[in-house]
């Protein structure tokens, strides 16, 4: 934390703001309204305590209506972070209400445009054909938002269930592999695979290992500029597998490294030349390889690339 | 000519799959509620019924419920199609005797044609 950091944290009013919280119920206020106050109290009771000192009572009486005011302003205190609480809580599930509520007409726009494209309702022109194109994949884009959303509102309000089954990692890649073939070659970037031979079982959640993985490799090939390969790696690390996913893409600035895993992160390089994407894709990754008892990092270098890395127990 | 119930209360979509199926060689019926839904389900006598989960009236559960409560609708196959995909609402769907569940983000119109189909053992 540097010092401009030190000084934001300590302007409580911009503090409370932020949070959107009247002074009187914001915690960090209210924090210092009771130090304040502790502080009042000890030196005054050290006052009343000396001027007073043969009437005990006296003494007991101003301790106890000072620990009663201190105890007021504690149930205040827990009251306020109710309320933060309760907006966070109002923030995913309106999240995931307006996703759900955009899935239904993301849906029929996507059957409506597939049956025109089929040529099923009569012969299309090639120049038509483009504009079809134009609106499938832009509705696909929202439609991919959309889930990504409602994953981040399942993920945060406990509700994205784990189904484990075991499965062959190395399976899944090389499927994955296959589905990016055309999005790599049009960026001009080659996958390679190289798995450890006769590699175990893993025991997690299929799909959302899939979901990981993707988007690790939508990254890897979406951030390589011009030409250039990604390289994945499986192996077993004692009691885990290790994945790793190199690139020789544009690297993630070192100011943005320790965010890159924030919800809506994106770095200031990617945003100049890539406008493309929620933010959301990193996450998802770290929410769920946690959640399925791993752990995940990177190394990056700004212009050389970068390597991305998880591990999952094997049982 | 086989037939279909429909139960969706999106328009936009009951044209579509009208359109889809009519060329497949199928007749479709509509029901934009879960009541209708019902009705139409013992007057009809559909071979299959395409049945969405949130829904007026009555909602899509319980429009299963009742279908494989009645002796007369108990053995038609029901797939659902949805963009509920919620913890237990597929188990849930299942339990109450649903054939398939189909979340509608998830599948193109080519792909539930061919889940019709199938279902309809064609």
């Amino acid at each position: 934390m540097n010092l401009k950091e030190i000084i934001n944290q300590l302007n409580i009013f911009a503090q409370c703001k932020k949070f959107g919280l009247p002074l009187w119920q914001c915690p960090h206020f209210l924090f210092l309204v009771m130090g304040i106050i502790i502080i009042g109290s000890t030196l005054l009771t050290y006052a009343i305590g000396s001027r007073y000192v043969e009437d005990p009572l006296m003494v007991a009486l101003s301790v106890l209506m000072i620990t009663g005011i201190l105890f007021i302003i504690a149930v205040i205190i827990t009251r306020s972070f109710e309320r933060l609480a309760e907006a966070n809580r109002m923030k995913s599930e309106f999240i995931s209400v307006v996703s759900h509520q955009l899935r239904s007409p993301l849906s029929n726009l996507k059957w409506a445009m597939e049956l025109l494209m089929s040529g099923r309702l009569g012969k299309i022109e090639e120049k038509q054909t483009e504009y079809f194109k134009i609106l499938k994949e832009n509705s696909a884009r929202m439609g991919e938002l959309v889930s990504d959303l409602l994953i981040v509102s399942r993920i945060e309000t406990a509700k994205l269930p784990l189904k484990k089954q075991e499965f062959a990692l190395d399976d899944l890649i090389n499927n994955l592999i296959k589905e990016f073939e055309p999005f790599a070659k049009a960026s001009n970037v080659e996958i390679k695979f190289r798995p450890e031979k006769n590699l175990p079982r893993v025991l997690a959640d299929p799909s959302q290992i899939r979901l990981v993985i993707e988007n690790l490799l939508d990254n890897a090939v979406r951030y390589v500029k011009e030409k250039g390969e990604v390289e994945i790696g499986l192996e077993q690390k004692k009691n885990n597998f290790y994945f790793e996913i190199r690139d020789t893409g544009v690297g993630i600035p070192r100011e943005d490294q320790k965010y890159i895993f924030q919800k809506f992160f994106r770095s200031e390089n990617i945003l100049r030349y890539q406008t493309q994407g929620s933010g959301l894709g990193l996450y998802i990754s770290k929410a769920i390889v946690e959640r399925s008892g791993g752990k995940i990092g990177f190394k990056s270098e700004e212009r050389k690339g970068s390597t991305f890395w998880f591990t999952l127990p094997i049982k | 000519m086989k037939k279909v119930l429909f139960i969706e209360d999106e328009s936009a979509l009951q044209k579509t799959f009208g359109d889809i199926l009519k060329q497949e060689r199928y007749e479709m019926i509509s029901a934009l509620d879960g009541e209708t839904g019902l009705r139409l389900a013992k007057t009809q006598k559909p071979d299959l019924i395409l049945l969405d989960l949130i829904l007026p009236r009555v909602n899509g559960f319980e429009v299963l419920k009742k279908l494989k409560e009645d002796k007369e609708t108990k053995d038609i196959p029901v797939i659902v199609l949805t963009n509920l995909e919620g913890i237990g609402d597929v188990d849930k769907a299942i339990e109450l005797g649903a054939t398939t569940y189909l979340v509608k983000a998830q599948y193109s119109l080519e792909e539930v044609v061919q889940k019709i189909k199938q279902a309809l053992g064609e």
